[in-house]
C-alpha cells in the first residue's frame, strides 16, 4: 500500500497529457468541436462533463462487484444520463445565458464516448480512489482541451478572448474560424502540435539532434 | 410537400450533421478507411435514425407530457435497444458486414447524432411526418459525408504527405475543407 499516492497522482495526471482524451486518443470529439467557438463556452462545457465524469465514475466504481456483466453498458448509461439530466437542469436554473449558448449538447454529453469509455475500460476495474483520480485526470485533460480549441477559435475568429477585445479597431476577424469549419482546422493543427511535440521530446532522448531539422525526416 | 422536401435537404446537405454540427464524428473518422464500410455504415446509421425518429415522436407526445425530466433517459434506453436490434440483424444476414464494422456498430448508441436527431425533433416540434423525413435526411447527409470522407481517405493512402501530419491531423483537416465545400449549399433555400 506504499505506493498509494503516487499511483493517485499518476492517474491523476495521465489524463492530462499523456491520455489527453482529445488530442491523443480522440474520443468526445463532438462536444469538443460543436461549442468551442469561444472560450467561455469551452469552460463551460469542461465543467459540466467533469460533473456528469465525476459523479458517474464514483456511482459506478462503488457498484463495480453488484452489476451484473451482461447489462453493465445500460446501467452505465442510466447512471450516466441521470447526472446529465442534473447538469441540464441546474445550469438552467443557475446559468440560463451558457445553457442556451451550449443548447442541445448539454444532453448530449450522455453520448460523450469518453465518458463511457472511461466507465467500461477502468471505473469498472478499479477501486474508489483511482477511479475518482482517473475521472478527475482525464476530465481536466478534457477541459483543458476544450478551452485552447475555443481559446484559438475566439483569438482568430472574434479578435477577443473571454469577450474582452484584444486587437485595435484594424483587425478583421477571420470569421470562418468560429464557423464549423474553423473547428476542424483548429483540432486538427492542435493534433498536429502535440505529435511534432512529442516527435521532437523523442528524438532528443535518443541523441540525434540533426534528424528533427530536415524536411526529408518527415516525409513517409 | 414544400415543407417536407425543405427538411429533407436542409438535414442532409445544408445542415449535414456531421459537417455543420459535428455529429457522429466517431464513426466518421472511425469507419471512413473504406469506402464499401462506409456506405454501409451509413445505412445502419438511416434505419437507426428512422426507427428513433418515430419512438421519440410517440414517447414524446404521449409518455413525455407527464414526466419531461425523463427524456433523456427514455430516449437513450429506445436507442439502445434499436441498436442491439440492427447488431442482431447484421449478425444474422452479413458476418463479414459484421465483424467489419466491429466496435462501431455497438457504438451507434453512443453516436451523437442519434441522440442529436431525437433531442432537435422534438425541440422542433416536427410532426411524425416530418420528424421520419427528417431522420431520412439526417441518414443520407452523414451518409453522403462518410462516403465522400472515405473516398478521400482512400487516395490519401498514397500520397507522399509529412509524417507527422498522416493520419488523424490530417483527417481533420480534410474534413475540414469538407466542411467549408458544404458551407457553399447555404443560400439553397433563401427564402425561408
Amino acid at each position: 500500500m506504499s505506493n498509494q499516492p503516487s499511483r493517485f497522482n499518476d492517474e491523476l495526471v495521465k489524463g492530462l497529457w499523456k491520455e489527453n482524451p482529445v488530442f491523443v486518443s480522440a474520443l468526445g470529439l463532438c462536444p469538443a468541436l460543436a461549442v468551442t467557438n469561444s472560450l467561455i463556452n469551452g469552460i463551460a462545457m469542461g465543467a459540466a462533463t467533469f460533473f456528469v465524469l465525476f459523479g458517474s465514475s464514483l456511482f459506478v466504481s462503488l457498484l463495480r462487484n453488484i452489476i451484473p456483466k451482461p447489462v453493465r453498458i445500460s446501467l452505465y448509461i442510466l447512471i450516466i444520463a441521470t447526472f446529465v439530466t442534473v447538469v441540464d437542469f441546474g445550469l438552467a436554473a443557475v446559468l440560463p445565458e451558457i445553457h442556451k449558448a451550449l443548447g442541445a449538447f448539454i444532453s448530449l454529453i450522455v453520448v460523450n464516448c469518453l465518458i463511457l469509455g472511461r466507465q467500461e475500460s477502468f471505473a469498472s476495474k478499479n477501486p474508489v480512489s483511482a477511479s475518482l483520480a482517473d475521472a478527475i485526470g482525464m476530465a481536466g485533460g478534457f477541459t483543458l482541451a476544450l478551452s485552447m480549441i475555443g481559446g484559438v477559435r475566439e483569438i482568430l475568429g472574434n479578435g477577443s478572448l473571454l469577450g474582452y477585445p484584444l486587437f485595435g479597431d484594424n483587425f478583421e476577424p477571420w470569421v470562418i474560424m468560429i464557423l464549423p469549419p474553423g473547428g476542424f482546422f483548429t483540432l486538427g493543427a492542435l493534433i498536429f502540435t502535440f505529435s511534432w511535440y512529442k516527435q521532437r521530446v523523442e528524438n532528443k532522448k535518443s541523441d540525434s539532434p540533426d534528424q528533427e531539422t530536415t524536411f526529408e525526416s518527415w516525409v513517409v | 410537400m414544400e415543407n417536407l422536401i425543405y427538411i429533407f435537404f436542409s438535414a442532409s446537405i445544408i445542415n449535414n450533421f456531421t459537417l455543420a454540427y459535428f455529429l457522429g464524428l466517431c464513426p466518421f473518422f472511425g469507419v471512413s478507411g473504406k469506402l464499401d464500410t462506409a456506405f454501409r455504415m451509413g445505412l445502419a446509421n438511416i434505419f437507426v435514425l428512422v426507427i428513433t425518429s418515430s419512438c421519440a415522436f410517440v414517447l414524446n407526445t404521449y409518455l413525455l407530457t407527464a414526466a419531461p425530466y425523463l427524456k433523456l433517459i427514455s430516449f437513450i434506453f429506445v436507442i439502445a435497444s434499436t441498436v442491439q436490434l440492427v447488431e442482431m440483424i447484421i449478425k444474422k444476414m452479413s458476418p463479414a458486414l459484421f465483424k467489419a464494422l466491429g466496435i462501431f456498430l455497438p457504438l451507434i448508441t453512443t453516436n451523437c447524432a442519434i441522440l442529436g436527431l431525437a433531442l432537435f425533433q422534438v425541440n422542433r416540434e416536427y410532426s411524425f411526418i416530418e420528424g421520419i423525413v427528417f431522420a431520412i435526411g439526417a441518414g443520407v447527409g452523414l451518409t453522403i459525408a462518410l462516403v465522400i470522407m472515405a473516398g478521400i481517405r482512400v487516395d490519401t493512402e498514397l500520397a507522399k504527405v509529412p509524417k507527422l501530419l498522416k493520419g488523424v491531423a490530417m483527417n481533420f483537416l480534410i474534413a475540414g475543407m469538407l466542411s467549408l465545400a458544404f458551407m457553399g449549399f447555404a443560400g439553397l433555400f433563401s427564402s425561408t
